[in-house]
């Protein structure tokens, strides 16, 4: 099978070609079929792939795959060349499994659209081209894959354009992505000049013995990489397409943030681990960025309103926290979180797109609540997910979570370990203020409640399964083992081997941390429990304000009637937290969102848009229309030009 | 006693440096035409000039085809400016300029 | 005298090499001694006669693929670069011809002289490429040049169209008078206008900077000259004037054959014969590739005439093959003969589909060219495959994968980096960051906006087959690129 691991991209892309060409005549029902199925092959078969490669030796687990040669002149060879190691079989097994079922959710979910045929096309193109981008052997495959993420992105936010808030948020990812893929292309073009050569297998093997630890050069292509992954993984200060990309379907929304797209950037950095660990100043940079965005977009997303603009701020954040495990040397723990965040973090859209669904369209959270006994299975889901995406034991984004906080007091001391676990807080507070506002109290909406259908509910037991249990692949403390740790590790040991021979403290910590959770079982454990009790007071905090607060002003009325002082200091209580602790806390978050995100992100990049705009409506004047003005230019020119090459005689 | 090749160059490039001047300051499209091919002609003075100077012939056979191609330039010149003054009644070359920026 | 033994006395002149582009001149004749006998009725096999015309020309360049001979004492020169060109420009002139055997019948311009002038200008720009003496260039270069002039006010009854050829022919004439004197003081120089003699007497790297201020002023004025052709700001002036007024075919074939011509004459004059002088054409070019891409890609934002930001555009990819020109080099060189293959279809095929689209039913000046960027809102929707044609060429243009326009600018750019400019690469880089911005906004209108004015295309066959060959063309550049840019390669290897 690892001699077929082109497969795993061809059917989706079969799937493609078969609905552009077919799929106009055959109808409907063969569109949904043909598009699922060519997806759960692509899931059966790099299944099958990473089955084969678990039998084989660890040392072995790197299989490269020539396709045909792509591109070949005097000094400048390409392959179309796979690659199957432990990283982009995870990938592909990861991101084929979960757009398997987004795509069965999304034949029930987009049964009445009229764009149905075009919506499956684009969703099979955008797997084809996430399973290139991870199952690539060499930086230009990687590109391609990269590129056409960005395309289809484009294609699928925007689908819906007669609403002009798609059609914005489809082109506004597309741009803000470019300013991330400048970089990314330079970074490539430096690598092909430093090492002569795009292969993932020459380049960093070599990359070690070139360069010496913090070259300046692998600094300068790290930092580029990194400028690439910041777009397309929606990092500061590229993230501000990820929350307007909600307006595309929401199954969309869901693959974009948890299976293809986003990751991308993750992926990357990942699979250029040997490169990063030489470059200590990308590593803190990556590090820092991953840090400020994961607490910063926690923070904003305290604050929303909207259904799914609450998750797209926790997807942003959520990657922080994968770049910041990246960033202290992990990794590997870095990967894992980006596998359970898929699981979660696909249920939590497909929930929000069934509740959305179920509410005709509604997505305003404060006309939502109530929902639990309507839509029961959402209701599960959700809560799973949400525990998940808190990480409370024994979910599955507590093992990934908790191992990122670890790793990164481990490797960054105790402050750095405190900014981590505030974000920890924040995501718990505003997933559970989701989670109560839409599910508990009184239905504030108006309408009828439609039932989901089959195709709907079922997806989502799936993904709740595996939101809740996904994380024990890597439990050390239940098992004695780190199961996706030990998968990985050839992929990253060359990079952390090397980086601890040079003493590096940072890639060290990824290093030793294989063995962390034997090696220190009861700090680590102290440190699971901490974080848990952090995250269960984040719980707590949005539990007595968004259950409990709601009855204050009742409460208020019946204390005027009838004078319960009980209830009285009890409601003092809650003012009192609520002045100390909450109002400031959202004020801030509000005025972050406001200012800093609308104003100064948002308006650098759409300022740099004007004042390029601003010089093509001045520029465009020199061109006067009048002949001999361009005659003068001709001969101006022609003077410069002669003089210049005069003063070289 | 002779004029020396040098003297030929000066007037050569003065012959130039008037048709450019010709084309970027006169304003009937003809006269800038003719100016055009005053920049030929001092481009074939240089030829001929070179040609004695190096004692072959080559330059001045070279002068043939460049007043051949000349020639039908200004054909092709000729019949250009005759549209343009009959869409727009006009050979003042401020006037032909409806597309700008 | 034999039969075989006066073709072997041919042959042994080089007839050969006048072979392709003789065959292209003869039907250019032949087309026009055909429209003085044709009936009205029979014109519509004008654009046959003129295609098959290409298609034999095209048959001899392959016939002579392996072959090399220099004809007509040292003037001209069959060898691999010239036969890739010869390939380019016949591609080129056989996708107009089809384009236009809708377009130019549509708009009432089907006479003879237009396939012939056609025809003549196809063998003037693969005398350039064949060239390798200098007034033999110049002599390519003119026919070329009057054949577009012609061609660009083919609109007799348009203003426009006469004042993009009165802008067009003076300021072409002007920058021909630089590029003619250049070559009297190369001739004066070195006594020879012969490639092989410039490369002889300016080989020795101490001569032109000692005592030749002749040849260092030569070649500047053959540069500026050049320049023009190519469209480098700032002697780009007549491409977006030009290009807009000109009938929407002929645009196509200035865009795309006379810039490929001029890459080639420049690439066998500074690349092999001058290159002695590599380092100071190259920071020349340095200058001229930054302010033309920038120029370039800048301007095209504002424009609201999809031909005239078609023709900022072309000013623009005039920018990256300057780059490619600037890096010189083996690398550099075949860098710049895969952009303009690329370039063909890419460019080619854009301007096809706004040749093929006009103003529908409704409005005032129905069937009039629909040459307005906003008369393409919706165009997805009434129009599927021509809008999916236009979204693959603009997404090319712009560079992304897997088109033929990434590989085209991804080679250049390396080239460039390996040939030690970082810094031109990272500036050509973030100029097709800007250059995304006007090219996807096309596709934005397309697919995501409602029809403004009703718009209708062309059911014309020929011009679809054009545009289906442009299309397959650039993915198939874009996915398996490696045989065209071996072949470039060859081919820069045979002019070294």
């Amino acid at each position: 099978m690892l001699d077929y691991v082109w497969l795993v991209p061809a059917f989706p892309l079969a799937g493609v070609l078969a609905n552009v060409f077919l799929g106009g005549r055959l109808g409907k029902k063969f569109v949904g079929l043909v598009s699922c199925a060519s997806v759960a092959l692509a899931f059966a078969s790099s299944v099958a792939v990473l089955v084969e490669m678990l039998a084989l030796e660890p040392g072995l687990r790197h299989v490269e795959r020539h396709v045909f040669t792509w591109f070949l002149s005097a000094d400048l060879k390409v392959d179309a060349a796979l690659l199957a190691d432990p990283l982009s079989v995870l990938m592909m097994v990861v991101v084929s499994g979960v757009a398997f079922l987004i795509h069965v959710y999304s034949v029930g979910y987009m049964a009445g659209d009229p764009g149905y045929r075009r919506y499956f096309i684009y969703l099979n193109l955008f797997t084809f081209s996430m399973l290139t981008l991870v199952s690539g052997a060499n930086f230009l495959v990687l590109y391609v894959g990269w590129e056409a993420v960005g395309l289809c992105s484009y294609l699928l936010i925007g689908f819906w354009y007669e609403k002009k808030a798609a059609a914005d948020a489809g082109r506004k990812a597309f741009i803000v992505n470019r300013i991330g893929d400048f970089g990314f292309v330079l970074g490539i073009i430096l690598i092909f000049r430093m090492f002569g050569t795009l292969d993932f297998g020459s380049v960093f093997p070599r990359a070690a013995e070139m360069f010496p630890m913090g070259s300046p050069t692998i600094t300068a292509i790290t930092l580029l990489l990194f400028l690439g992954a910041t777009g397309k993984s929606a990092q500061i200060p590229l993230y501000t397409w990820l929350p307007d990309a909600m307006e595309g379907p929401t199954p969309v929304s869901a693959l974009i943030h948890a299976a293809t797209m986003v990751t991308a950037g993750v992926y990357m950095v990942a699979r250029c681990s040997a490169l990063y660990v030489l470059a200590p100043v990308s590593m803190g940079v990556v590090a820092a960025v991953g840090l400020a965005t994961a607490v910063y977009a926690a923070s904003i997303g305290l604050v929303q309103n909207d259904f799914k603009r609450v998750l797209a701020y926790s997807t942003i954040s959520q990657l922080g926290y994968m770049f910041l495990a990246c960033g202290v040397g992990a990794f590997a723990a870095g990967v894992f979180h980006l596998m359970t965040h898929a699981f979660f973090k696909a249920l939590l859209f497909l929930v929000a797109g069934a509740v959305i669904h179920a509410l005709a369209g509604e997505q305003d959270i404060r006309r939502m609540g109530g929902l639990r006994r309507e839509l029961p299975v959402s209701f599960w889901s959700f809560v799973v997910a949400s525990l998940a995406i808190a990480g409370i034991f024994p979910f599955s984004g507590f093992f990934s979570k908790d191992e990122i906080l670890w790793d990164t007091l481990q490797a960054r001391g105790p402050l750095v370990w405190g900014v981590a676990a505030v974000g920890v807080l924040l995501t718990a507070f505003y997933m559970f203020r989701l989670l109560f506002l839409v599910f508990w109290g009184k239905p504030r909406h108006g309408g009828h409640v439609h039932r989901p259908p089959l195709s709907i509910d079922v997806p989502l037991a799936c993904l709740a399964v595996l939101s809740a249990v996904g994380g024990l692949v890597g439990a050390p403390m239940l098992f004695g083992r780190h199961f996706i740790k030990e998968f990985l590790a050839p992929v990253f040991a060359g990079g952390a081997g090397h980086a601890a021979s040079a003493g590096h403290a940072a890639a060290a910590a990824a290093h030793v941390s294989a063995g962390a959770g034997a090696a220190h079982p009861v700090s680590e454990l102290g440190m699971a429990l901490v974080s848990i009790s952090i995250a269960a007071v984040g719980i707590a905090l949005a539990h007595r304000f968004y259950v409990m607060s709601p009855d204050v002003p009742r409460r208020l009325k019946e204390k005027f009637a009838t004078a319960y002082s009980v209830l009285l200091n009890k409601y003092y209580v809650d003012e009192a937290y609520g002045a100390i602790f909450v109002r400031p806390l959202v004020a801030f978050a509000a005025g972050l969102w406001r200012y800093l995100d609308a104003l100064v992100i948002d308006g650098a990049v759409n300022g740099s848009a004007n004042t390029v705009a601003a010089g093509s409506r001045v520029l465009r004047r020199l061109q006067t229309g009048r002949l001999q003005d361009y005659a003068l230019s001709v001969a101006l020119g022609a003077v410069v030009v002669l003089l210049f090459w005069l003063t070289r005689w | 006693m002779g004029v020396t090749v040098s003297q030929y160059l000066a007037v050569s490039a003065l012959l130039f440096a008037i048709g450019v001047a010709g084309v970027l300051l006169r304003r009937n499209m003809l006269v800038v035409l003719m100016s055009v091919e005053l920049m030929l002609n001092a481009a074939n003075l240089a030829f001929v000039t070179f040609a004695r100077m190096l004692g072959g012939v080559e330059g001045q056979v070279i002068v043939l085809f460049v007043m051949a191609v000349a020639a039908a330039e200004v054909a092709v010149g000729l019949a250009i400016v005759l549209v343009v003054f009959r869409t727009g009644e006009t050979t003042n070359v401020e006037d032909v300029s409806s597309m700008k920026w | 005298m034999n039969e075989y033994a006066l073709g072997q006395g041919l042959w042994e002149m080089g007839f050969a090499a006048a072979v392709p582009f003789t065959l292209v001149a003869l039907s250019a004749m032949a087309v026009l001694l055909a429209d003085l006998w044709l009936l009205p009725s029979q014109k519509r096999a004008l654009p046959w006669a003129a295609l098959a015309g290409v298609l034999l020309s095209a048959a001899s360049v392959a016939f002579l693929w392996n072959e090399e001979a220099t004809g007509f004492g040292g003037a001209i020169r069959l060898d691999r670069f010239s036969a890739f060109f010869a390939m380019v420009f016949l591609l080129g002139t056989g996708l107009v011809v089809l384009l236009s055997s809708a377009y130019a019948r549509r708009e009432g311009v089907e006479r003879g002289e237009y396939y012939a002038l056609l025809l003549f200008g196809t063998s003037g720009a693969m005398l350039m490429a064949s060239a390798v003496e200098l007034v033999t260039f110049f002599l390519g270069l003119e026919i070329l040049s009057v054949s577009l002039y012609v061609l660009s006010g083919f609109f007799r009854q348009r203003p426009a169209s006469a004042e993009a050829a009165a802008k067009y022919f003076i300021l072409g004439a002007f920058a021909s008078a630089f590029l003619l004197y250049g070559i009297a003081l190369f001739y004066g120089a070195s006594g020879s206008t012969t490639y092989a003699a410039l490369r002889e007497s300016f080989g020795s790297a101490a001569f032109p900077y000692s005592h030749g201020l002749l040849a260092l002023a030569a070649s500047g004025l053959l540069l500026i000259g050049l320049a023009f052709k190519l469209g480098a700001v700032p002697f780009h002036m007549w491409v977006p004037d030009t290009y807009e007024g000109a009938p929407t075919t002929i645009t196509a074939y200035m865009s795309v054959v006379s810039k490929a011509a001029a890459a080639a004459a420049f690439i066998r004059v500074f690349g092999a014969s001058l290159s002695s002088l590599q380092q100071d054409t190259s920071a020349v070019l340095w200058v001229l590739a930054v302010v033309t891409m920038t120029l370039g890609n800048v301007v095209a934002i504002a424009q609201t005439n999809i031909k005239r930001m078609l023709a900022y555009s072309s000013i623009a990819h005039a920018g990256y093959l300057l780059v490619a020109l600037t890096a010189a080099g083996e690398a550099g060189y075949s860098s710049v003969l895969f952009y303009v293959l690329a370039y063909v279809f890419m460019t080619l095929g854009a301007f096809g589909v706004v040749s093929l689209v006009r103003k529908g039913e409704g409005g005032a000046d129905a069937g009039a060219e629909a040459l307005d960027i906003s008369h393409y809102s919706g165009l997805a929707g009434r129009h599927g495959l021509l809008a999916a044609a236009m979204a693959v060429f603009m997404v090319s243009l712009s560079g992304i994968p897997p088109t033929a326009g990434f590989f085209a600018k991804f080679y250049v750019f390396s080239a460039a980096v390996r040939a030690g400019e970082v810094g031109l690469a990272i500036i050509g880089v973030l100029n097709s960051l800007v250059s995304v911005y006007f090219y996807m906004r096309i596709v934005f209108l397309m697919y995501m906006k409602e029809e403004t004015v009703p718009v209708r295309g062309s059911r014309s066959r020929a011009g679809w087959v054009a545009l289906a060959a442009c299309v397959l063309g650039t993915l198939l550049l874009g996915v398996l690129p490696s045989s065209f840019a071996r072949l470039a390669t060859e081919s820069i290897a045979s002019i070294f």
